[in-house]
């Protein structure tokens, strides 16, 4: 039985997003036996510009490999929320930094979180907000277990940045947490 | 030291003469030469390709007993390429009119020299497009007559020493058909060369540009090259008025110190092997 | 064995640009020559860091017709060679791939096709070279060419492209397209016991008896490499059976009929297809590449609605599918025919059918993939008219 899931991440040139749907795509298929397909904005194009990767998970093989009903939506410019939000199903969920993103379509479900100030004072690191913005993602949605995320991060974090890395993606769990405590 | 007479029937294909080209034509020169220099360094006829492009100087290769390869219109060197990467240890001739190499292949040939692999590059400047009708070239002199310049040429045309040095080659020769013998040492010292070659070699085409330009026999055409030319060590004597109207022949550039293409992919290979299986023994 | 660039997992998250590359690299390539463009380049940066690491070589050249030009040179001297291209590069890259089908030289041509003529849409996907691919070059020769949808089938269809091209002495075309190349599907990496590697038939006799068209061994004939002892001639001219030019018309025209048919009797064989639910189909879907994947969403929807369409799902585009197409056009009333250009296979089909039944397209041009929506429309569409 299909059960397709479609995350898209989007931000400006730089900050990390395709990493974190590299993270998103191998956690679903290495660790938990799913299929994935990942497609980047092609990289030629893209120089600063508005920047997504769209991942989608299903239990079966995949086979239309563009989103046509995407799940959950992040982004981290106002530029990328304009020029990728569509193809959004009527229930996703969307996650912007409201610092960076402040016109939003009411018509989403949408939590704002201060991604990149807060990563900023607690991480020290501002290429770590897309990972704090996918531990957002899996707390809210459990797109993914929580074990098969970090398994995928570790992996995919350059050698010495292992713990950093699960630091922001803990904090994102934090601030979901919160975040749906207060409704 | 007397030396054994060449035995020019053994580097031939026998059975494919006689050749296609006309009487008198300056492409046998040429040929006879590329034998006597390769007899002289003594190569082994199997470790020889020789490539061409189209034109009349192209069909060359199909007279000789070697690795023969006669490709598209001015694709010699790229063909070359890949046989020279493929096969470091051979040797690569490569033979086009100027046409081939200059016109059609001019993208192919600064980028040969560029990179300074290990080709020979024989150039038959006969400044005319001979088997397609006798067109104009880029080395078909300013005025002249041909197929498509009915009232003159009025194309500058190309100085290939000077293109080829520009380029980057580093053996760059001029050699010309009424001087055998000095076109054998320079083809000679140009295949021995480690690098990039390029000896242009001034022919006749009475058929196609001689007929148009008053020299219509190969006699009075030849007369015409050997009267303008004039040998390097001699030039350099003389003065600018007297070189007035010249064209210098032998050895024009050579440079030794320039790595060779072939050479430093074999270096990029150990070193990336080196480092992989370091990595490897790293158990990583 | 596993790649180097694996994790060590078995399981690999390429780009269909990589998925060619490595496998490439596992067919035994050893040759590359490339000229960067849109959207196939991915294919010369893996080929430029792997290459060496095997001890193969890799260059870039000036321009897409010499690295056609060099690919074909190499393989004269018995290495496996491939290039990659795209959109304008396909279009030059067709006189030498003429060359390579007059002399016979076994090589491997990727075009990952991108929209539009001309320099089009560099970044967006195209299926619009399809008959360029039959038909780019000047002159009448056979064409095989591969289009995988999946990326492991990628992987298994650059090997057989290899495969086909040193069994066959011909240039070998494996179309992709800019979401299938640009795409990372998650995939467990072949193992060489998942397929065979096929190597050009070398002649058995001595230099002196060895010509390099020689036709006593088969419609196919042994290949001998430069500098090993044959010294041989190759051309692109007419040429008899030594290699040497002729313009005999009687050696000419049984010649090229020699290298049309050595393809052309192994048609059926060569023709590779997936069929998707089409046993008691009344519709049938022709597609291929990343259409082929929406198509197949669009069957499932439409099968839910009650339609009885499948999926006729082709892997190899050339030689076409004459015989299966034929024989499904008989059991069905219709075909829809998916494909982003404006209508290129439609005609094939509509060739093989033979038939006056409704075929139809639906055909995109915009540089975006066909979404399933708007095939199961039109499958609606004939469903409802049929």
């Amino acid at each position: 039985m299909s059960n397709r899931y479609e995350a898209r991440f989007s931000a400006v040139g730089g900050q990390g997003v395709l990493l974190a749907g590299q993270v998103l795509a191998s956690a679903g298929q290495k660790y938990e036996g799913r299929y994935s397909i990942q497609t980047p904005t092609y990289t030629a194009q893209v120089r600063g510009g508005p920047t997504k990767v769209d991942v989608i998970l299903d239990d079966e093989p995949i086979m239309y490999p563009e989103t046509t009903a995407i799940n959950f939506f992040l982004s981290l410019a106002q530029g990328s929320y304009n020029a990728f939000l569509h193809d959004l199903r009527s229930d996703a969920i969307v996650v912007v930094d409201p610092n960076l993103v402040t016109k939003i379509n009411p018509k989403y479900k949408t939590y704002q979180v201060p991604v990149i100030e807060i990563t900023k004072a607690k991480i020290g690191k501002m290429i770590m907000s897309a990972v704090m913005a996918l531990g957002i993602m899996i707390e809210l949605t459990g797109a993914v277990s929580k074990e098969a995320i970090e398994k995928a991060l570790i992996d995919a974090a350059p050698k010495g940045t292992e713990e950093l890395n699960l630091k922001a993606l803990h904090l994102g769990y934090e601030e979901a947490t919160r975040l749906k405590q207060g409704g | 030291m007397a030396k054994a007479a060449i035995d020019y029937l053994y580097y031939l294909r026998a059975d494919k003469l006689p050749h296609m080209w006309c009487p008198g034509c300056g492409i046998g020169i040429v040929v006879k030469a590329m034998i006597g220099a390769i007899d002289d360094l003594g190569w082994d006829k199997n470790d020889i390709a020789v490539i061409s492009g189209i034109g009349c100087t192209s069909r060359a290769p199909g007279y000789l007993d070697m690795n023969t390869l006669h490709t598209t219109h001015g694709r010699a060197l790229t063909f070359a390429t890949g046989v020279k990467m493929a096969q470091s240890t051979k040797h690569v001739i490569v033979i086009s009119g100027d046409g081939d190499a200059t016109a059609i292949g001019g993208n192919h040939f600064i980028h040969a020299c560029r990179r300074n692999i290990d080709i020979t590059e024989i150039i038959v400047n006969n400044n005319i497009y001979g088997m397609t009708g006798g067109q104009f070239s880029p080395t078909t002199p300013y005025g002249a007559k041909a197929a498509t310049t009915p009232y003159g040429n009025i194309d500058p045309s190309f100085d290939l020493v000077e293109l080829a040095k520009g380029a980057g080659a580093t053996y760059v020769a001029r050699a010309s058909v009424d001087n055998g013998r000095m076109m054998q040492k320079l083809l000679r010292d140009g295949m021995e060369h480690h690098g990039f070659s390029v000896i242009e070699v001034l022919a006749n085409c009475h058929t196609q540009f001689g007929r148009r330009n008053k020299m219509s026999d190969a006699v009075t055409m030849i007369d015409w090259i050997a009267n303008r030319v004039v040998a390097k060590a001699k030039a350099d004597k003389m003065t600018l008025e007297e070189l007035e109207g010249k064209v210098i022949t032998g050895l024009m550039y050579q440079n030794k110190e320039r790595p060779e293409y072939t050479d430093e992919y074999d270096k990029l290979i150990e070193r990336v092997q080196a480092k992989t299986s370091a990595k490897a023994g790293s158990g990583k | 064995m596993s790649s180097d660039r694996s994790d060590g997992s078995g399981i690999v998250f390429w780009q269909g640009n990589e998925v060619v590359a490595e496998a490439a690299i596992a067919a035994g390539c050893r040759f590359y020559a490339g000229y960067p463009i849109t959207p196939s380049s991915e294919i010369a940066h893996v080929m430029a860091e792997r290459l060496p690491q095997v001890g193969g070589k890799f260059i870039q050249m000036e321009d897409e017709i010499a690295s056609m030009g060099a690919i074909i040179g190499a393989s004269l001297t018995g290495v496996k060679s491939m290039t990659a291209t795209s959109g304008p590069g396909f279009s030059l890259k067709m006189e030498n791939i003429g060359y390579a089908y007059m002399a016979e030289v076994p090589c491997v041509i990727v075009n990952v096709m991108r929209g539009g003529p001309s320099t089009g849409l560099p970044t967006a996907i195209g299926q619009s070279d399809v008959q360029q691919a039959r038909w780019g070059t000047h002159g009448d020769h056979p064409t095989i060419a591969l289009a995988p949808a999946f990326h492991r089938e990628i992987y298994l269809s650059t090997i057989k492209a290899f495969n086909l091209s040193e069994k066959y002495r011909i240039p070998v075309m494996l179309m992709l397209d800019e979401v299938l190349a640009h795409m990372s599907e998650g995939m467990r990496v072949p193992e060489p016991s998942d397929y065979h590697l096929v190597d050009r038939v070398k002649p058995s006799v001595t230099p002196e008896e060895y010509f390099p068209y020689d036709t006593r061994f088969g419609d196919v004939p042994p290949m001998a490499s430069y500098f090993e002892g044959f010294r041989f001639h190759v051309t692109g001219l007419n040429h008899t059976k030594t290699g040497f030019p002729t313009t005999n018309p009687d050696i000419c025209q049984s010649e090229e009929e020699r290298m049309i048919r050595k393809v052309m009797k192994d048609a059926d064989a060569l023709a590779e297809y997936e069929s998707y639910l089409l046993d008691d189909a009344e519709i049938a879907i022709y597609a291929f590449g990343s259409t082929a994947r929406g198509a197949r969403g669009a069957v499932d929807e439409a099968r839910k609605q009650g339609i009885k369409v499948g999926l006729f799902r082709a892997i190899t585009l050339w030689p076409f599918p004459d015989k299966a197409i034929y024989a499904l056009a008989k059991r069905v009333k219709a075909f829809v025919v998916p494909e982003v250009n404006l209508g290129q296979m439609i005609q094939e089909v509509e060739r093989a059918a033979h038939r006056d039944m409704p075929i139809v397209g639906v055909n995109k041009v915009g540089g975006i993939p066909i979404p399933p929506s708007e095939i199961l429309s039109k499958i609606k569409e004939v469903a409802k008219n049929g």
